[in-house]
């Protein structure tokens, strides 16, 4: 069992940091359940 | 045939009233939290147009003041007062509200802007005294309307307001009842776009000292749009711009891609000169009104002034090869593919060490690195951090993994390659072409001989992929004078012909006898 097991999860990523998909891919592999994964720009 | 950089021009617009009326933070704001404190609280956090002159990233951005100055400066800056305070630098200007809305109206050749009366009679004279600004711009100010017809158009045509201190002197009108790319919010996004990239524009000509008629061919690279409900994209911003610069040789066109946008262009602007299809290529872009106050909801909670006050413009002018002015190094292209992806590791490796791989170059041959100049002032309060210390970390880190630098000289490569970012976060505007100014002097002047100017953009905005982009290029020292000095001249190659003429004339000679 990962440690995001039974976790719904929401991904905001940041373009000039850790993009979203990756994160996703992360809290998928946690075994997480991703509802939403979008990459966003502050700049 | 190379192509140089043969001038930068590099303008900010300090538009206060347009953060609270049209950057997108703060009209999203209005309509779903209309009642909520940021937006009683945003008008006491604005800056006067005096409290932006002394801002030290603004001064570094017109040329005031080096980046290398500013990274002497401990931060944050927004509470400290800059020494130099002058409105105009050796890159271009920082244009108060006033004038700016009489630059939109004299920008607009279809009668939907109207000034009240009084507010042109009291500053046409601004605009006309202003340094880049002449009488076939100035005499585009229309004598104005009364105050009673701007605030009938807002309120009962559907007109975008012009506020100045607060108060309304002015609106832009819808150019169509019903099609919403002709509406008054985007007929006012894009006049602002288009009046500042005319700024830019003036700015970088008359700074690379050529004509005006010298211009062959102008390229927009902003983020906006221009087309009706057929076409929405149909676009030329360029040619618009260069119809009021007084550019009557140019033709132009528009590139587009997002934050990239402006590298992309100059790479074009930079093949098409070398191709010989125009000689004088100059990429242009306007600032945008929707990124104004963007992080405003971070620095007002933080107590700090509103500092995304500000439009930013940038143009570029590139010319044949003079012999003299830097070179753009076609040769060294960092592309972001279809194939590269999006991992920060991937995306620095393809702009940066594969172009240089493919070019036989260490990361330690270029002597500068412009990646995205994004002021950290702004950026930092806001939970984005630093962005261009970011990105030369990864650059840093790829060259330890290389073997080009040692892992103990990792912060000294970010301190003497790098740059601290002083460009305002107008999305394409700090995307590496903040420093072409800069850079262009540093070359010249024999103290850099490489610098790479590396743009980033966030397609995945537009909701059409989910692909990054990026691309880079080099500027180097221009070695016309010592390939001159190399090469063979041509007394030398008929002494050479003559010499070997005689020795044959005398082989045969010998032979007969």
């Amino acid at each position: 069992m990962g440690i995001l097991a039974g976790k719904k999860v929401i991904v905001i990523g940041d373009r000039d940091g850790i993009p979203g998909q990756a994160i996703e891919l992360c809290a998928q592999s946690a075994g997480a359940e991703v509802v939403f994964s979008s990459t966003e720009c502050f700049v | 045939m190379k192509s140089v950089i043969k001038g930068a021009g590099y303008i900010l617009v300090h538009t206060p009233d347009m953060v609270i009326h049209n950057g997108t933070t703060q009209t999203t704001e209005r309509i779903v939290n209309p009642e909520g404190e940021y937006l009683k609280e945003l008008p006491g956090h604005l800056r006067s147009f005096e409290q932006t002159l002394s801002y030290y990233p603004n001064q570094v951005y017109i040329g005031n003041m080096t980046p290398d100055a500013l990274a002497a400066v401990p931060q944050p800056w927004y509470d400290k007062e800059c020494p130099k305070c002058d409105r105009y630098g050796q890159f271009g200007q920082i244009m108060p509200q006033e004038e700016f809305i009489l630059l939109m109206q004299a920008c607009d050749v279809f009668d939907l802007v109207k000034i009240d009366r009084e507010f042109v009679a009291a500053h046409k004279a601004a605009l006309a005294a202003n340094e880049v600004i002449d009488e076939s711009i100035v005499n585009r100010v229309a004598e104005g309307v009364d105050a009673a017809e701007i605030a009938r158009l807002v309120s009962e045509e559907h007109s975008e307001g012009l506020y100045h201190n607060g108060q309304l002197v002015g609106c832009v009108n819808r150019a169509h009842d019903i099609d919403v790319n002709l509406s008054a919010h985007v007929m006012h996004e894009n006049l602002v776009s288009k009046a500042s990239s005319v700024l830019a524009l003036l700015s970088a000509i008359r700074n690379a000292g050529i004509a005006k008629e010298d211009v062959e061919y102008v390229i927009d690279c902003s983020e906006e749009a221009c087309g009706d409900m057929n076409q929405r994209g149909g676009g030329n911003f360029a040619k618009a711009a260069a119809e009021i610069a007084g550019l009557s040789a140019a033709t132009g066109s528009d590139t587009r891609g997002f934050c990239a946008g402006p590298a992309h262009a100059l790479v074009e602007a930079a093949a098409l000169v070398a191709a010989g299809a125009y000689k004088t290529v100059v990429v242009t872009a306007g600032g945008c009104t929707a990124k104004l106050g963007m992080n405003g909801k971070d620095h007002v909670k933080k107590g700090l002034p509103i500092l995304e006050d500000m439009l930013g413009g940038c143009a570029i002018v590139l010319t044949q090869d003079d012999g003299v002015n830097p070179v753009v190094n076609l040769g060294i292209l960092g592309r972001h593919t279809v194939g590269t992806g999006s991992a920060p590791q991937a995306v620095i490796g393809s702009l940066v060490t594969d172009a240089l791989d493919r070019a036989g170059l260490k990361v330690t041959d270029v002597d500068k690195f412009s990646p995205e100049m994004q002021n950290p002032d702004i950026t930092k309060p806001a939970g984005a951090g630093d962005v261009p210390l970011a990105n030369y970390k990864m650059i840093a880190a790829l060259a330890v993994k290389r073997g080009d630098i040692e892992k103990k000289d990792l912060a000294s490569f970010v301190a003497e390659r790098g740059l601290t970012g002083y460009a305002p976060t107008q999305g394409h505007i700090p995307s590496g072409v903040p420093y072409i100014g800069f850079a262009r002097n540093e070359i010249a002047a024999g103290n850099m001989k490489r610098v790479m100017i590396i743009g980033k953009g966030s397609l995945f905005l537009g909701r059409m992929t989910n692909l990054f982009d990026g691309v880079s290029f080099v500027i180097e020292a221009n070695e016309g004078e010592k390939k001159a000095e190399d090469s063979i001249s041509e007394e030398e190659v008929k002494s050479m012909i003559a010499k070997a003429m005689r020795e044959f004339a005398e082989s045969l000679m010998a032979k007969a006898e």
